[in-house]
């Protein structure tokens, strides 16, 4: 089914190619004026100094710490894509977020996809979630969400992408990739079909389904993975969900997540990852220090309860741009194993939550803290 | 002399008359005369359930408690309690403000089925009207940052002052891409009863951005 209405996405995309198009056109005289007209303008809105067209790199310098990072991976979550004919919106935000990563110079060592590239887990979906990911020019690490999960349990994502559960070693840091999404038998007792099964586990305020955990088996091999690693390893853990109990009824949420932590607590400093929650979101408990990631596809608002501390909330969505609050990012890895997470914000300044902030309880490297209320 | 005797007799022959058609009206009933209502009640109530049972046998997907189902699914804010209206001396002496018990619950159940109709709407992209499978709750889950409370408010977007329906038509034609509903459609209505409800006790502030 074609979609019948023109979304504003749409014609902005066309509105854009068409500008393109007529640009091609251009001498380099006319080419001259366009650009310095353009140049003009930035420089009016006191965006960015002169000698600099990315305002990416001056955001990130006012709130980085001062010491240069090890190196660096970008980051892409939270697609939920529809199949090509019923929803152009998701493909063309996650077709962004590719172009964004592969325009990176240098390059990032590599991206790190963080779940839920489809939206109702079927094998169209992720199909084209793996065909336009596919275009990125850096390797990819990629972890499961709920989303492309509960249709068939993940067989279709393994197929595609193998094992949920994994680890790594990279320039002396050890990764680990959780599926800590696993939910509690909850749709052979009131007869579900798969699809019913799927769709329950998509709605976020959805009371029907299970809380997420990572489960004994995979802590299990979590504890055997981590063994022989000594406790001053630098550590970078990814998890769908926030590897913390920050709000129940929408699942922001990992029910063993006391139990993890304590297989983590060994090590010196240790940086979780996570997904699902689709905003800006700080926190720190004891040696952890926890950053959620942008979504392509839209943001979430704040839990009404248990925020953690840290965090710095980012203003309220703009509902009358649907690019508002979405985006994608750049993780800098430090020697000693923290990071700065830069959130690539795309209808906003970029923000970047410095390691000096998150190592300091928030009393350091503060973020510029946005301007308006979050909700 | 005898005349007002007389009128006094008449008066004392009333009263008793009025008192004995009293006591057969609102006196205690023979037990026979209990017994056959009583029958006759259980015959009706049978048939009213034989009736039902035929009406679900037709319908049995219709027969499924839908508000307790989307209630188990989606967080719903119960509606007031009335229950002090029945304490007291409220209504003493008047005919108005005598409330009873099924006054209270037939308030609470038909408010809440408009609330629990708006939540399924609101949980499904197809009941909305929607082309791309977009739902009310990818966004705004158990209807978080709605503000319901801050209507009606200027959008320089809109070009005018927007109510909450504004709004939301809003969001049915451009990130649902949908079809914009009557003000009175009874979905409309259905989503508009939701969203005030789940910002129960929040401060109505109108115009606020």
């Amino acid at each position: 089914m074609k979609p019948k209405h023109k979304g504003v996405e749409t014609r902005y995309m066309e509105s854009r190619r068409e500008f393109f198009d007529s640009m091609k056109g251009l001498d380099r005289r006319s080419f001259l004026k366009v650009s310095s007209a353009a140049m003009g303008a930035v420089l009016a809105k006191g965006l960015i100094p002169p000698h600099s067209f990315m305002p990416v790199s001056v955001a990130q310098a006012a709130g980085t710490s001062e010491a240069s990072p090890a190196f660096r991976f970008a980051y892409i979550s939270d697609s939920h894509l529809y199949g090509r004919d019923l929803n152009d919106r998701f493909a063309r935000a996650l077709l962004r977020a590719v172009d964004d990563v592969n325009n990176l110079d240098p390059q990032p060592d590599f991206v790190f996809y963080g779940g839920d590239l489809a939206q109702l887990g079927q094998a169209h979906e992720l199909d084209l979630g793996a065909q336009i990911i596919k275009n990125l020019k850096a390797p990819l690490k990629i972890m499961v969400g709920e989303h492309d999960w509960y249709l068939d349990m993940g067989a279709k994502w393994k197929a595609l992408f193998g094992e949920p559960t994994y680890s790594w070693d990279h320039k002396g840091v050890h990764f680990v990739v959780l599926m800590s999404v696993v939910e509690r038998d909850f749709w052979t007792k009131r007869g579900m079909t798969p699809m019913e099964r799927m769709l329950t586990v998509a709605g976020l305020d959805n009371g029907v389904q299970s809380p997420f955990m990572v489960g004994a088996e995979q802590r299990e091999w979590l504890k055997n993975d981590l063994a022989k690693y000594p406790k001053n390893t630098p550590l970078i853990v990814f998890s769908h969900s926030p590897l913390y109990k920050l709000y129940k009824n929408w699942n922001f949420w990992t029910d063993d997540a006391e139990e993890v932590q304590a297989l983590l607590r060994r090590f010196d400093r240790v940086v979780v990852i996570h997904g699902h929650t689709h905003q800006l979101l700080t926190n720190r408990i004891g040696n952890i220090h926890f950053h959620g990631v942008l979504s392509t596809a839209w943001p979430w608002p704040y839990a009404p309860e248990g925020m953690p501390k840290l965090t710095i909330e980012m203003s309220r969505p703009d509902p009358f741009n649907p690019n508002d609050g979405c985006g994608d990012g750049e993780v800098l890895v430090h020697a000693d194993g923290l990071v700065d997470k830069v959130y690539n914000l795309w209808n906003r300044n970029p923000m970047t939550v410095a390691k000096g902030y998150t190592a300091s309880w928030g009393k350091a490297c503060i973020p510029p803290k946005p301007n308006r209320p979050s909700y | 002399m005898s005349s007002s005797v007389g009128k006094s007799l008449v008066a004392v022959a009333c009263v008793v008359v009025v008192g004995m058609i009293v006591a057969y009206a609102w006196g205690p009933r023979s037990s026979v005369a209990a017994e056959a209502e009583k029958g006759a009640k259980a015959e009706a109530q049978a048939i009213v359930r034989d009736h039902m049972a035929q009406w679900k046998r037709k319908n049995p997907a219709r027969v499924s408690d839908w508000i307790k189902e989307e209630k188990e699914r989606h967080k719903i804010q119960p509606p007031a309690d009335n229950t002090h209206l029945l304490k007291g001396e409220q209504g003493k002496g008047h005919a108005y403000g005598n409330y009873t018990e099924r006054d209270i619950l037939m308030w609470a159940r038909e408010t809440e089925k408009l609330v629990v109709e708006g939540s399924l709407v609101f949980h499904n992209a197809t009941l909305l009207g929607g082309t791309i499978g977009v739902s009310c709750d990818m966004c705004h889950p158990d209807a978080s940052n709605t503000h319901p409370e801050t209507y009606p408010k200027f959008q320089p977007q809109m070009g005018r002052v927007a109510l909450l329906r504004d709004m939301i038509n809003w969001c049915i034609q451009h990130p649902v891409r949908g079809k914009a509903l009557a003000p009175d459609d009874p979905k409309m209505r259905a989503l508009e009863a939701y969203i005030l409800a789940q910002r129960k006790g929040v401060e109505l502030n109108y115009g606020k951005h």
